[in-house]
């Protein structure tokens, strides 16, 4: 486990819930959850066997201070962000956000589920994205469909040659930058120091070490 | 009555000359009716119509008037004569609205309202004019009982409105609970934060106020007499003895915490344990600063065990939610938070109920970071210099554990209602009649409290008959304030569980109604339900065998027993239930515009067919709170119901004696219904005991029936709400179908 996950379960010894507002975004609404369990009536994927706990359970584990439970369930990775609970909540926390904000800071600390999915994707677009400021699609596919090896990508890939040569078709997605880095934004540079701008206010504001 | 001149009026209005053949109206109620004057008019609640009767009464001398046109609850106001007895006969609601305008039913149609009308004259001859109570008392101060917020908000509120008050209080100083607390939970926007408990201000207010006489360190000794004239005895705490003319009664004896060292469980009597009034007095040493324990160390965790000892489904602790309990702890939480953010504070809830605005609070308190879990707390155990509490958490479906340095148990409310006259009066009752002992001796020993609180001097006991769980007896919904003992009235937590804000809105209410009960008292008229009235039930002593039946069952506890052991009646006690008469076994006991005899006499005068015309008549022995208008809007709505049904308003079905049951038989009727309020834990009587008294008497009515040979079939009891207008023609309909079913009663002819 990383020194942040370390770092953290030590100033805030048995605060989680203290940590996730804190450190978490949106965590500062967990405490205002009263329970109803609309949120979970709500969530599509609640009858998914993946959802191991809903958001009203999972903010109930974050107030009885379930750290390890909270930070290693596969839950938060298994939103697929439709918003129902967001709509619905009675007391309009914004459950979504919530959950990504906890999703994502169970990531920082090293802690979420090897070889998730959703997470694999977050990884691969935000890298893919911020490298020149602007998504290679083609380097974006590939790096999804070969995730599970050589002999699965080129599967995926013939299953979905139809959709790719319509996009080519409609001039939406040019082969040509599978070779070299592809086009960029006019300032790459300036996105960058943006970022890592952004980066060092986050950690100052959450008083931890700039990743 | 020598000079009684009697008139029918028949009416032509609203289609009934149209429907009904009026000339043989006129016919029945001069040949059978024997009126003295018959007139018929075509619309009798015009100014003419109305005019036309006035003129016979001022210039003609009429006394007694039968007015045959709609139901006695419509057109009151045109048809208002206070100075001549009338009777009604429904031909509207009763007869044409219900049957349908056809060639075969026309003859039905019409015998129904000839027999209205010859019930309407049979009853006016019975009755007489309304004198008024004679036993009127003028006095218009008010006495509350109880200086709490309850209390001394009626207090204010009677002298805000005129009236001169005695608030008398047990301890030494105003305040009641609200004093004892650190602050109180919200009464007005924006309902976040805690505020002040407002005691101060209302002593303020009251010492200010001329009109209020303050007792205190004051017990009541002695209540006697009734609404308008109580003489009350206040015993002052090493002081003199003080006797008070009073009209009215507000109790606001409020409640006490529910004993923690019940709770052996949860750490009641435990160091470290305490209840909610323990904590507030440790926030009122604290002062906004940092709360500190019994043995002096600074509280950083606080627990707060929510529904200790209530709502308990095994019958050893309080059945029923406090209802201000939850948003007491979210208060007492704050006080921990508002102190020092960093201090952990954990509500453990199984409901968390914060009714109104109580969600903004509790919003409030979830901001300031108070800790909400849903669990049910097993056990509360010593750990070091703290305690572990073990609850199983509801959401997570674990059984854990917590620690905490302090636990607040939130205990709930117990009523100050005084003693149980029920489990009190037992004995006296085996010594009577030997009846409904066996309930009584079933009550909890440890819910008899043995001091009384008003010491009322009534035959019936001398506190305020209780409810559920020792509050005090009062219709929730229908009539809040009013108790079974006409002119005191409950307000406050010993009514119902409440907060400090729903207190002073009972109050308020409960003044008003003590400050109605002292002008009608003073007019000598009744007070709620028959509000107005000016009959008051008096005996015929001579007849009298002390049998007690009727200072027994009344209700309101309003006929005492004087050294001769006759009935004495407090005429302003009475409610006019008429329950005495209904229980009374020599039928000595009567009003001067409602008695045996007058529904007696309608019973006789209707008409009743050979068993070879196919013509039933049964008989409806109505409640006229409820049952009777169910049945006028049942007509409004033109539901239809059988023609073979005799309607008779009864003030409750407590009032019907059985003697009217054993004649109408007698007389040939094929079938009795018996329509009255529900009764029991939710009950709807307007006369909270009357429709119970009444049906337990005619449970017996079996014996009469088999006696006579007759099948019980032929008397019903009925459950019947004010709602059951849709219903209740249905159900008509059904038992004149059963009562063709089971053949006609042997005892026509006779």
């Amino acid at each position: 486990m990383s020194d942040l996950n370390q770092q953290m379960a030590v100033r805030y010894k048995n605060n989680f819930l203290k940590e996730i507002e804190e450190q978490a975004e949106m965590g500062n609404w967990v405490k205002m959850c009263m329970q109803c369990g609309v949120c979970s009536g709500s969530c599509p994927t609640n009858f998914h066997p993946g959802w191991e706990h809903p958001p009203q359970e999972i903010f109930m584990m974050i107030r009885a201070g379930k750290r390890d439970e909270v930070l290693n369930s596969q839950s938060m990775w298994m939103c697929t962000s439709c918003y129902n609970c967001y709509v619905r909540c009675p007391r309009k926390l914004p459950i979504t956000h919530i959950m990504h904000g906890i999703a994502e800071y169970a990531y920082r600390l090293g802690r979420a589920p090897k070889m998730q999915p959703t997470l694999h994707l977050s990884k691969a677009f935000w890298n893919n994205c911020t490298k020149n400021g602007r998504v290679n699609e083609v380097k974006l596919t590939q790096s999804l469909y070969f995730k599970d090896g050589l002999m699965a990508g080129i599967k995926m890939g013939l299953a979905m040659k139809d959709v790719a040569l319509g996009l080519v078709k409609a001039k939406r997605l040019n082969i040509m930058e599978a070779l070299g880095g592809g086009h960029k934004c006019k300032d790459v540079n300036g996105i960058h120091k943006m970022l890592a701008k952004a980066r060092e206010l986050e950690a100052k504001r959450k008083g931890r070490q700039p990743a | 009555m020598a000079d009684m001149k009697t008139a029918a009026y028949i009416c032509k209005g609203c289609e009934l000359g149209n429907r009904l053949d009026a000339k043989a109206l006129i016919q029945v109620a001069t040949k059978e009716g024997k009126m003295n004057l018959v007139r018929e008019h075509d619309f009798l609640c015009s100014t003419e119509g109305v005019a036309l009767i006035k003129n016979d009464i001022d210039n003609e001398g009429v006394t007694h008037i039968a007015i045959c046109a709609c139901s006695r609850r419509a057109k009151t106001e045109a048809f208002n004569f206070p100075t001549v007895a009338v009777s009604r006969a429904n031909l509207r609601e009763g007869v044409i609205w219900v049957r349908p305008d056809t060639d075969e039913a026309r003859e039905t149609t019409q015998e129904m309202a000839e027999d209205y009308v010859r019930m309407a004259c049979a009853e006016v001859k019975a009755m007489t004019v309304p004198s008024g109570n004679p036993n009127t008392g003028g006095v218009k101060t008010l006495m509350v009982v109880g200086g709490g917020i309850s209390g001394m908000t009626a207090a204010l509120e009677a002298s805000r409105a005129g009236y001169k008050v005695v608030l008398v209080e047990k301890s030494g100083a105003l305040g009641g609970w609200a004093a004892k607390l650190y602050k109180r939970i919200p009464t007005r926007e924006p309902f976040k934060a805690p505020e002040d408990n407002g005691v101060a201000d209302l002593i303020a207010q009251i010492e200010a106020d001329a009109n209020i006489k303050v007792y205190l360190n004051a017990t009541i000794a002695k209540t006697s007499g009734a609404p308008g004239r109580f003489k009350v005895e206040i015993v002052v705490e090493s002081g003199p003895q003080a006797t008070e003319d009073i009209g009215a009664i507000v109790q606001a004896t409020g409640f006490e915490l529910y004993d923690m060292n019940k709770l052996p469980h949860l750490g009641g009597g435990q160091a470290n344990v305490v209840d909610q009034a323990g904590l507030e007095a440790l926030a009122r040493a604290a002062n906004g600063g940092p709360i500190k324990r019994a043995d002096g160390k600074e509280v950083k965790s606080v627990v707060f065990v929510q529904c200790a000892g209530q709502r308990d489904a095994t019958g050893e602790h309080l059945q029923y939610c406090s209802g201000y309990c939850c948003n007491a702890s979210i208060k007492q939480a704050m006080y921990f938070k508002d102190s020092n953010p960093d201090i952990d504070t954990l509500i453990l809830y199984t409901d968390l109920r914060t009714p109104g605005n109580g969600e903004d609070f509790y919003r409030s308190a979830q901001n300031k970071g108070v800790i909400f879990s849903k669990g049910v707390v097993s056990q509360v155990v010593p750990n070091g210099n703290g305690l572990t509490v073990k609850f199983k958490d509801l959401i997570l479906d674990e059984e854990t554990e917590t620690e905490a340095d302090l636990v607040v148990l939130a205990t709930g409310a117990v009523p100050n209602s005084g003693v149980n006259i029920e489990a009190v009066a037992a004995p006296a009752a085996e010594e009577s009649e030997g009846e409904g002992e066996a309930a009584s001796a079933a009550l909890p020993v440890a819910e008899v409290k043995t001091i009384s609180i008003l010491n009322l001097d009534y035959r019936q006991g001398p506190d305020l008959p209780q409810f559920k769980h020792g509050f005090t007896d009062s219709h929730f919904i229908c009539f809040p304030y009013e108790t079974r003992r006409t002119g005191i009235y409950a307000a406050g937590p010993v009514r119902r569980p409440m907060d400090t804000a729903q207190a002073i809105e009972d109050a308020t209410g409960a003044a008003m109604k003590a400050i109605q009960a002292m002008e009608n008292a003073g007019l000598g008229r009744a007070a709620h339900p028959r509000a107005g009235d000016l009959s008051f039930p008096t005996a015929r002593l001579e007849g009298c065998t002390q049998c007690k039946r009727c200072t027994v069952e009344c209700p309101f506890g309003a006929i005492d027993e004087d050294e001769k052991r006759y009935p004495l009646f407090n005429e302003s006690r009475c409610r006019r239930c008429g329950t005495c008469m209904g229980a009374c076994p020599v039928r000595v006991i009567s009003f001067e515009n409602y008695s045996v005899n007058t529904v007696g006499a309608q019973i006789k005068a209707v008409d009743i067919p050979d068993e070879f015309s196919e013509k039933p008549r049964i008989l409806i022995l109505a409640c006229e709170n409820d049952a009777y208008p169910a049945l006028d809007m049942a007509a409004m709505n033109r539901y239809e119901y059988s023609a073979f049904v005799r309607a008779i308003p009864v003030r409750c079905l407590g009032s019907v004696n059985t003697i009217w049951i054993t004649d109408a038989l007698n007389s040939g009727y094929d079938g009795v219904m018996l329509m009255g309020c529900k009764h029991g834990e939710e009950y709807q009587c307007h006369f909270v005991k009357g429709s119970e008294l009444g049906r337990y008497r005619l449970s017996k009515v079996g014996d009469t029936l088999k006696s006579m040979n007759l099948e019980t079939e032929r008397v019903l009891d009925m459950e019947v709400a004010i709602t059951d207008i849709e219903t209740l023609p249905k159900r008509i309909n059904e038992y004149a179908a059963k009562i063709m079913e089971i053949g006609f009663s042997p005892f026509k002819g006779f």
